[in-house]
This record gives C-alpha cells, structure tokens and sequence, in this order.
C-alpha cells in the first residue's frame, strides 16, 4: 500500500553526509512527520522529495511515477512533480494579490479562466481568504500569509503536500489553530502530507507517523504513542519529551548507580544485567515512596505552576521529578526515597 | 526628559556643548554647500535687478543650450538604458547561474568602479577615434577597409564608454538584492509548477525591479551631470551636455557676465533634475522595497546554463578583457611610446615619459603634488565635520535638526560642475573673500562634493552605536564629552576611516571640479591628464594617466586588504 517510497537514498555535501541510506514507504493519505533536530538531515530529505536537491544514491518513487533515481540518472525537476509545498518563511509573492498568489500555479498549467477562477475561490474559501483576495499579501498577518501559501499549494488540489517548518514562524496561539486547520484540509482532500519540524508536539499531535532522524541516520519510525512510550534508543527517548538517564552497574543480581554506589530497586532486563547500563525514565514518572527505593537528596526545588519541579542528587548523578502542583514532597536539603515506573533500559554509551 | 533628549548628550542646559556642535554643523553645511547652491539659483533668475524667469527661459531656448539640454538628456537615457541591461544580466548571471569562475567575474565587473572614466575615454580615443584610432588604423591599412569601423566622436561612442564605467552602479544593487532575496519565493514558483524562465519573468525580475530602478536612477543622475567622456570625446564633434557647456562658456569668456548666467541657468537644470531624480529614488525604496529579505536560507537555485556555459564564460572573459583590460593597457603602452601614432614595438617604447612625468616636468609633479594634498586635506576635514553633522542628525533630538537634515541631503544631489560654478560665485571676492586661482578653492570645492559621502558613511556608523550605550557611560560617571571621545569615538571610527577613503582615493582622480577652478600652478592630476591631452601632448598625457592608474588601483588595494582584517579581526 506504500504511495511515495524512498529507497537507499543518500545526500552528500562534501564530507558531510546529510541523509544517509534513508529508506521509507509512506501510504496515500497518511500524515507522516519529519522530526529531529536542526541538521539532521530532515529538511534535505523534504527537497529531494520535492526535487530541489539531487540524490547522491537511491531512487525515489510516488505511486508508479519515478521522480529521482542516481542509478538510471533520472530526475524529474520539481516544477513537473505536482506536489503543493508551504515553506517556512510563507513565501508568498509580495508583488502579486493574494487571488494572483493561489491563481499562479494554474496559470502556468495554462487552465481555461472559468475553471481557474472556481479553483482559486475554492482554494481560498477553504482557508477563510476569500474577502482577503484582492488584498496584496504584504497586508496580511503571518498567519494570514500562511493561509495564502496553503492555498497556493492547494489549488492544483495535489496529492502529495510538502510542508517545511510550515508553522514555525508564528506566534504560538496560531500555531495550534493551523494545525488543526491542516488537519481539517487533509481529511477533506485525503492528500498525503510530509511535515517536517523540530517541534516533538507539533509532530505528535498531526502524524499518523513519525520518523526521527539524528545527523542523517533514521532511528526510528513509529506512531507517535510508540515514539514516545518506546523510543528506539536513548537518542530518540531524549528527544521527545523531558528525560532522566541514570548510568548504573550490575553483577547479574546486585544493582547499583554508577559513581556513589546507591542500590537500585529495579533490576534490567537480562541482556544488560552483567555490566554498565542506563535507566531512562520521564521525570513525571518517578514516584516518592516511604521507607524503600532509591535515595536521593533535593537539591532544588521550583514552582512552576501546574507542577513542581525537583532535582535530586543521586551520588554524583542528578535526577528531576515532576509532580503535580497539589502533590506533597520532601524540601531542599531532606533526603528522600525514590520508586521508577515502567523505567526503560538503554545499552551504556 | 529634556535631558534623555540628546541620547545622553546634553550639557547643564541653555546653550551647552549641545548648541554648538548643531551651530557648527549648520554653519558648516551653509557655507559649503547652501550658499554656492544659493548663489546659483540667484544669478540663475535674478536678472536686470528682479526676479526674471522670461530670461531664463531666453537662455535656455538658445540653440547652443538647447541643445545641451537635450544632449544631457539623450546621452543619460542611452547610458541608463544600456547599463542596466548589462548590469542586470551580469548580476543575474554571477548569483542565479552556475557560470565557472563566478566570484572572480563578480570582482572583476567591479573594477569599473574604481576607474576614472575620461582616463578609460581617453583610451578609448586612441583605439576608435576615426583617423587616429589603433583599431581604425589597423582595419583601414592591415585589412584594407575604406573607412574606419567605428568613430568613438559620436552619441553611440559616448555612451557605449559610459556604459562600462557606470553599469556596476546596477550590477551592485542587483547582485545585493538577488543574494538577499529569499531562496523560497522562486521556489516556491518552481514547485507551483513554473519553468526557470517564467520564474525569472514573473518572480524574480518583479520582486528586484526597486533595485533595478534604483540603480537605473543612481546612473541617470550621474550621467546627466557627467563631464569627463563627453569632454574627452564629444569636443570634437562638436557634442556638448550640461557640465561641457558650462566649462566651455566660463573658460572660454573667462567669466563674463553672459557666460556666467547661461552656466548658472544649466545648472539651476541639473540641480532641479538630480532633485526630481533622487526624490523618485527615495520614493521607489521606501514604497517598492518588498521585503525579500531571506530568514532560513539555503543556496539559492542555481540555473543551470548546460551548452551555455562555456559560450556565455567566454563572453563574459571577452567583455572583461574589452572594456578593462585593453584600454589599461593602451594607456600604459601610449604613455611608453616616443611619438603618438607610432606602432607598439619595442624599439618605439621606453619609460622616459614616466622618468620625465614624475621627476623632471613641473607641470605634471606640481599636479601630483596637488592632488595628494588636496585628497588628503579634503579626506581629513570632511571626514571630521561629517562625523559631526552625522552626529546630531543620527543621535541628537534637538530643534533646528530639520533644517540640517535637508542641509545634509543636499551634498547628495548637487552635481560637480554645479558645486564648482556656485564656489567660483561665492569665493572670488565678491563676498569679501577672493580665493580664486588658489589652491584653497579646490579644497573648497572638494570639501563640498565629497560631504555626501562622509555623510553616508558616518551616518551608517552612528546607527550602529545604540543611544543606551553612550546613556551607560553617562550613568557610570563618564561627563559628555568623556562619553564622546571614549565610547562612541572607538566605535565609529571605522565608518571615519571608510569615509577618509572613500574621499582621499576619488579626489586623486577628480576632474569635474578641478577643471573649472584650476589655476597655471594649481593643476590637479585630472586636470593636468585632460589639458596635456587638448594640447596634443598625447603620451605625456597617456603616461600620467598610467601613474594615476597605478595610484588609485595600490590604494585601493590597500584598503581592500585592510577593510578584509578589519572585518575578519572582529570575527
């Protein structure tokens, strides 16, 4: 059922491999998210995708199209691929209207006037700019510009959107209103979209799945529940969401932290029992007990609001827990008792 | 809140050091600069002891003048045209194309810049002038052509040698705007479906036409009050525009009453023409300006010219050797000849011209000796007073500032024949003080032409320096002027040394101004070039030019290198 696949591909700038053996299958329809940091090669897999950087291997391919391909030294330039794209900065024209912005790419395909001005109305309804469309786009808000760009790319009502950081230059309240709007769009046209961001939550919440890449490796692909409950590794657990990692060292039955020597209350899975490993876990899923666990000393503790936020010094190592405004703990300076839940165990660096 | 008023410059109040840096800078600005422009505008329609615009209208319609005007006219409107058509292309091709060599073709197109004109004219003449010519000579007696193929004497001559000495004013703003401009609005056409050529057509050339105009106008204006080319090669022909008409008719009469109203009226014409010119200017940035302006940026798209490369590379190297390499090296071949005319063998060529230029003529080491002085007299106190002026026109919020500001403005857009023509009716003793046939008029004058751009470069500094820097002095106890001297001094004195040579190295070439207030020992180098070259002492001439040329290229390699670790030192 895969629409758009990618195969080994792989992009080099000079000795800096940027996507490295990428290989996806994305099915039609799907909402699918690029995540990872900056420079991990998200944004340079988007524009082989959308043909505006060249592959140093592999092949790309939507539906039974070829679009890329090193091997038969194919490549379709991104003017003939038909996919809608919205860029970070909205890049709408500032010399064309808002109706000449959506008009444009249905001008150049040389579309008959009745049928142009009906596409471009809808494509402009359906982002709430119709009473905008004679407006130059330099008047609008950001968000304003965004719609523009949307519409732009909805106008030859593609099957494949390609969405670069699309939400990350506005203000925070709207961003959360476009998603939903995008998402809204995708239902009712059923394209597939490709979104890239370094924002964990934005992903989550649009993605049927993520991928996250770090310098140019993929290191899982997942839905965003998996990703975030069962990351691949330390890498992928570190970057969704707030994390703790605490180095330890086992005998096969005894199980101590690393640097201070404190005994753990948790054993890791057999494989990691002989040896140093890493316990991961959420600071929202560390629990006080009474008497029993892991001791720790409060190094620091804040209010912030809907929780409290508490640094413990395990030994040499550092813990933080959150736990709800209403909760009650130990102060600064006590020592306490700590309990993991459902803690996750990673190989030691 | 008086006192937060001058951005942490104000004295204990009342007339403070405050009041007299604006005095100073008003004072400064009238005399150089309001009072000759005054004085024109006087003479130009204060005739028979009234106003009189009938009379000035009597002038103009004067065949002679007329037709200056309209030559003025048709010589700015070829130079524009064909300007910024090659500025365009070249800027397009050396930032949105993958031609080989592209950052050495981009310094290489620059070059122009720093040549003087009429020393390019100059060369020009010896290779086209119809009889004279190399290039005439060679097809009339090597390929045995009737007539000669080109006469550089003619309308197409004239602007085809301003054409390559003005077009890097647009090839400068265009390379700007297509390096700034964000990558992803022609992207974004490229995936919407456009080819490269729509996109060049209906994204790219729109969003830079504010920089295309504005360079057109920068090059309008220019030429319009051009001197050098037309006077070089138009005499012959009997073409003249404004600023040779008003050098001819003063030179000519040696300043009579007539010939001094007709230069005043033409100028009055260029004044009011540069005016509409640069408040049009103004008016495309602020309005048109869109913002392009890229926040993420990836390297552009790059065309690629595939079976055009090497044909437009080859161009590009023959257009670069054309019009800089061959007619520098016609200068520097003439000035080694013994007699102009005579083929380039080595028999026929010596350094004895150089030998005598700079160490037995008096006429062209006097000139040398001028114009180092002059440049570097100018440079210094224009440097100091612009910084001043820039100073309470970018940081103080005092009353009277509106008044320096349109003062500050108005260096922009007089023209040199202009400031020349206004400082001979200011200063010849008409008004008490006769500088005239001193050395002390040109100072003058140059003080006056090269404020503008002390001006601009002291302003650029100053915006840098953010008032809550000098306000933190203030509040750590520094008195004003303590302020002034250690914080905002230390910073802006990179702008102080950018203005120095922005002045220092142009005036070594100055003509427009030299020309008309020159005295028998007050030659500048422009001055003594042109006048040995009217007298027929070609290869002398040609042999100065040379010196000249190397002066100006050291120094601004010099300045080159040491703007380069100025920069790369701060990080």
């Amino acid at each position: 059922m895969s629409y758009i696949r990618l195969e080994d591909v792989t992009r080099r700038f000079g000795a800096i491999t940027a996507v490295d053996r990428l290989n996806l299958s994305i099915s039609r329809g799907e909402c699918f998210s690029l995540l990872g940091p900056s420079g991990c090669g998200k944004t340079t897999t988007l524009r082989m995708l959308a043909g505006f950087e060249d592959l140093d291997e592999g092949e790309i391919h939507v539906g039974d199209r070829l679009l890329s391909s090193k091997k038969s030294g194919y490549y379709l330039p991104p003017e003939k691929r038909d996919f809608g794209m919205v860029f970070q900065a909205f890049a709408v024209w500032p010399h064309l209207s808002v109706y000449e912005n959506v008009a444009f790419p249905l001008r150049v395909r040389k579309t008959p006037a009745a049928e142009l001005d009906k596409r471009v109305r809808e494509a402009l309804s359906h982002t709430n700019l119709t009473d905008a469309a004679k407006a130059s786009p330099a008047d609008l808000s950001g968000g304003g510009k965004q719609r523009v760009a949307l519409a732009r790319a909805l106008a030859i009502n593609p099957d494949v959107m390609l969405l670069d950081e699309p939400l990350s230059s506005l203000d925070p309240h709207l961003r959360e209103e476009m998603r939903f709007e995008i998402k809204d769009l995708q239902r009712r046209f059923g394209f597939s979209i490709i979104y890239v961001t370094h924002d964990q939550s934005e992903a989550m919440a649009l993605s049927d799945r993520v991928l996250v890449m770090r310098l140019g490796v993929a290191q899982q692909v997942d839905t965003p529940v998996n990703v975030y409950t069962r990351p691949a590794n330390k890498f992928v657990f570190s970057f969704i969401g707030l994390s703790n990692f605490l180095d330890v060292e086992g005998d096969g039955t005894n199980f101590k932290t690393s640097r201070g020597g404190l005994p753990l209350p948790c054993a890791p899975p057999p494989e990691l029992a002989n040896g140093p490993s890493c316990l991961a876990c959420r600071p929202s899923e560390v629990e006080f007990t009474g008497e029993e666990g892991l001791t720790g000393v409060v190094a620091r503790k804040s209010f912030l609001g809907e929780s409290i936020d508490y640094r413990i010094s395990i030994g040499e190592q550092s813990l933080r827990v959150q736990k709800g405004r209403r909760s009650t703990g130990p102060e600064p300076g006590e020592t306490c008792r700590l309990r993991f839940i459902r803690p996750l165990w990673y190989p030691a660096d | 809140m008086s006192a937060r008023g001058a951005g942490g410059l104000r004295g204990g109040g009342g007339f403070g050091a405050a009041g007299v840096i604006l005095t100073l800078s008003i004072g400064i600005l009238i005399i150089v600069v309001a009072v000759p422009v005054l004085l024109i505008f006087f003479n130009a329609f204060w005739a028979d002891g009234s106003f009189n615009v009938r009379d000035v209208i009597r002038v103009l319609r004067e065949p002679d003048t007329y037709q200056a005007l309209l030559n003025s006219l048709l010589i700015a409107c070829g130079t524009t045209t064909g300007s910024t058509i090659i500025g365009t292309f070249f800027a397009w091709l050396v930032t949105r194309t993958d031609l080989p060599f592209k950052r050495f073709m981009k310094g290489m197109f620059l070059v122009p810049f720093m040549l003087p004109s009429f020393i390019g004219a100059l060369a020009w003449k010896m290779l086209f002038s119809p009889r004279a010519g190399y290039i005439n000579r060679f097809f009339m007696d090597t390929l045995g052509f009737e007539n000669p193929i080109f006469n550089i004497y003619s309308y197409a001559g004239i602007i085809a040698v301003e054409c390559m000495y003005l077009f890097p004013f647009v090839f400068i703003q265009v390379c700007g705007a297509l390096e700034r401009m964000d990558p992803t609005l022609e992207e974004s056409a490229r995936i919407s479906g456009a080819g490269l050529f729509t996109i060049t057509t209906r994204i790219t050339i729109p969003l830079v036409l504010p920089s295309i105009l504005s360079g057109a106008l920068l090059i309008m204006l220019y030429s319009m009050a051009h001197f050098g080319t037309v006077a070089v090669l138009g005499i012959e022909n009997g073409i003249f525009n404004i600023p040779t008409l008003i050098y001819e008719r003063i030179h000519q009469s040696a300043g009579s009453f007539a010939s001094i109203r007709t230069g005043t009226v033409l100028a009055s014409v260029l004044v009011v023409s540069a005016a509409c010119i640069i408040w049009l200017q103004n008016r495309i940035l602020t309005r048109g300006r869109y913002q392009i302006i890229a926040g993420k940026s990836f390297r552009p798209m790059e065309l690629k010219l595939r079976g055009l490369r090497l044909p437009l590379l080859f161009f590009c190297v023959a257009y670069i050797c054309f019009t800089i390499v061959l007619p520098t090296v016609v200068i520097f071949l003439v000035g080694g000849l013994k007699t102009y005319g005579l083929p380039f063998t080595l028999e026929n060529l010596s350094l004895a011209n150089y030998k005598f230029i700079l160490f037995e003529h008096k006429l062209t080491r006097d000139a040398i000796f001028n114009s180092v002085s002059l440049g570097l007299g100018a440079a210094l106190i224009t440097m100091f007073a612009g910084v001043m002026i820039s100073y309470v026109i970018v940081k103080m919020k005092t009353r009277g500032k509106g008044i320096l500001e349109f003062l500050g403005m108005l260096p922009f857009s007089v023209p040199g024949s202009v400031i020349a023509l206004g400082v001979i009716l200011a200063w010849s003793g008409k008004y008490g003080i006769n500088l005239y046939n001193t050395v002390w008029i040109i100072l003058v004058a140059y003080i006056a032409r090269y404020m503008a751009f002390s001006l601009k470069a002291n302003s650029a500094a100053l915006e840098q320096v953010h008032d809550s820097l000098v306000e933190a002095a203030r509040a750590s106890g520094a008195s004003m002027w303590q302020a002034l001297r250690d914080i905002v001094l230390p910073l802006v004195r990179p702008g102080m040394l950018a203005a120095f040579f922005l002045i220092f190295l142009p005036s070594l070439r100055e003509l427009t101004v030299s020309i008309m207030l020159y005295a028998p020992t007050t030659r500048t180098i422009g001055v003594a070039i042109y006048t040995l070259n009217e007298d027929g002492e070609t290869v002398i001439s040609a042999a100065l030019a040379g010196v000249a040329l190397i002066l100006i290229i050291s120094g601004q390699t010099l300045i080159n290198r040491f703007t380069e670790s100025a920069s790369s030192g701060k990080g």
